[in-house]
């Protein structure tokens, strides 16, 4: 979203932000869970089947990972931001021996196809169709 | 059925939001717009419409008596007195609700179609079956909502359930605005609002007492030439409505003195 003046105080004073801007953060948040119709058990399970999926290609980040939703004109996305810890890819169904020394090296997964929103740095999008 | 005639829900899932408040004053602006108006009162539940435009009085028949032709439906239209422009359908007994189906309500508004320029609906509260029958008999939809965060998530849902039943457009009226915590941002801004609904912005109407006197007397502010704030933006509904141009009122201009400016600059989006 935006950023005023006001926000930039209220960070540098410490100050609570103003109760706008809560109701709108709050209001984002609730509306993206609202509108995709996920309940918060159905969304855990499948971020951790995302994970699971992900980590047989690629070492990720458990604890800096996210799947979260989105929501933004009327439409809901899945965001996913997962780190990678190396950037070599495993191959797929082999153990991981590697001949690199574990680096802490970050990366994102980033769609190779246009998604159809705004596309935003490092995260990958899945737009979901609302439901009834 | 007469093309040209707008069948318009007045909607917004929580209630006590403004629906019935927004339906009468609106039908009252129409009228005197000089348009054939009839307001439809489809909150069987709990029917208001009458005791705001005063014509808690005059029922004889009600849109029951029509379903079950028991009478026509000219019997059953109340004609408001100063303002023949405009007519009401009362809503029947609350027990109609266990019958009532979607297509009685669409055989509603078809007959008021023929007859009438706007058939303006004051839809109940909720999303369940008095919402359907509602939805059914409306072409096109007019949210309202205030700028609080349930009544707008509330509106969100509605919104939704307008989209899957093809209803369109949709404009949103934001009600209650108080232009003093919405300088100090402590009320959520008609932007904000217009953004997360995604829907365009018909009309900003503010808090006002007016509304509680003229709803005491039965008289919709928009009956007489009252230049209250909400009776000014009432009436500039109806005439956005006709396809007039009026720029909507920026409730952070209503003061101007330095401290309203600073407040101004404070909120203006840098990034
Ligand atoms: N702009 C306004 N300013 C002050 N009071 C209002 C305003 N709009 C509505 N109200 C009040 O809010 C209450 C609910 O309004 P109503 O139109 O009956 O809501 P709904 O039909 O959505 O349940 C009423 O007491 C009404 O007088
Ligand atoms: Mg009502």
């Amino acid at each position: 979203m935006s950023t005023t003046l006001r926000d930039i105080l209220d960070k540098l004073l410490g100050r609570q932000p103003a109760s706008a801007k809560t109701a709108r953060d709050r209001l984002q948040l609730v509306l993206a869970h609202d509108r995709s119709d996920l309940s918060p058990e159905l969304l855990d399970q499948m971020r951790r089947e995302i994970f699971e999926v992900v980590a047989k290609y690629v070492d990720i980040d458990l604890d800096e990972g996210e799947v979260s939703l989105e929501t933004e004109d009327r439409m809901t996305a899945l965001v996913a931001n997962l780190p990678i810890k190396r950037c070599q890819a495993k191959k797929p169904s082999s153990s991981n021996e590697s001949s690199l020394p574990p680096k802490e090296q970050k990366a994102t997964l980033t769609p190779k196809q246009e998604s159809p929103l705004p596309p935003k740095e490092q995260e990958s999008l899945l737009p979901i169709k609302e439901t009834e | 059925m007469a093309p040209t005639t707008r069948t318009i829900l007045i909607c917004s899932g929580k209630g006590g939001v403004g629906k019935t408040t927004l339906t009468a004053n609106l039908g009252i602006a129409l009228a005197r717009l000089g348009v054939n108006t009839v307001v439809l009162d489809a909150d069987f539940g709990l029917r208001n419409l009458d005791l705001l435009l005063g014509l808690e009085n005059r029922i004889v028949y009600t849109a029951q008596e029509v379903l079950a032709e028991n009478c026509r439906l000219d019997q059953a239209l109340v004609k408001h007195k100063q303002e023949p422009n405009l007519s009401l359908l009362p809503a029947g007994n609350p027990r109609m609700l266990e019958w009532l189906k979607p297509e009685d309500m669409q055989r509603i508004a078809a007959m008021l179609a023929d007859q009438f320029d706007y058939v303006l609906i004051d839809c109940p509260a909720g999303i369940e079956d008095g919402f359907k029958n509602a939805v059914a008999a409306a072409k096109e939809a007019i949210v309202i909502t205030t700028p609080e965060v349930s009544a707008v998530r509330d509106a969100d849902r509605v919104i939704g359930l307008l989209n899957t039943h093809g209803v369109k457009p949709v404009q949103l009226v934001l009600n209650r605005v108080r232009p003093k915590m919405m300088a100090n941002q402590e009320m959520l801004a008609a932007d904000d609002v217009t953004d997360i609904l995604a829907l365009p912005l018909l009309g900003l109407v503010l808090e006002d007492e007016q509304v509680i006197v003229s709803t005491n007397r039965g008289e919709p502010l928009t009956l007489s030439n009252s230049k209250t704030p909400a009776a000014r933006a009432y009436a500039n509904i109806a005439r956005r409505l006709q396809g007039e141009d009026i720029p909507l009122i920026d409730p952070a201009k209503e003061g101007l003195g330095l401290r309203d400016k600073m407040w101004r600059l404070m909120q203006t989006k840098i990034f």
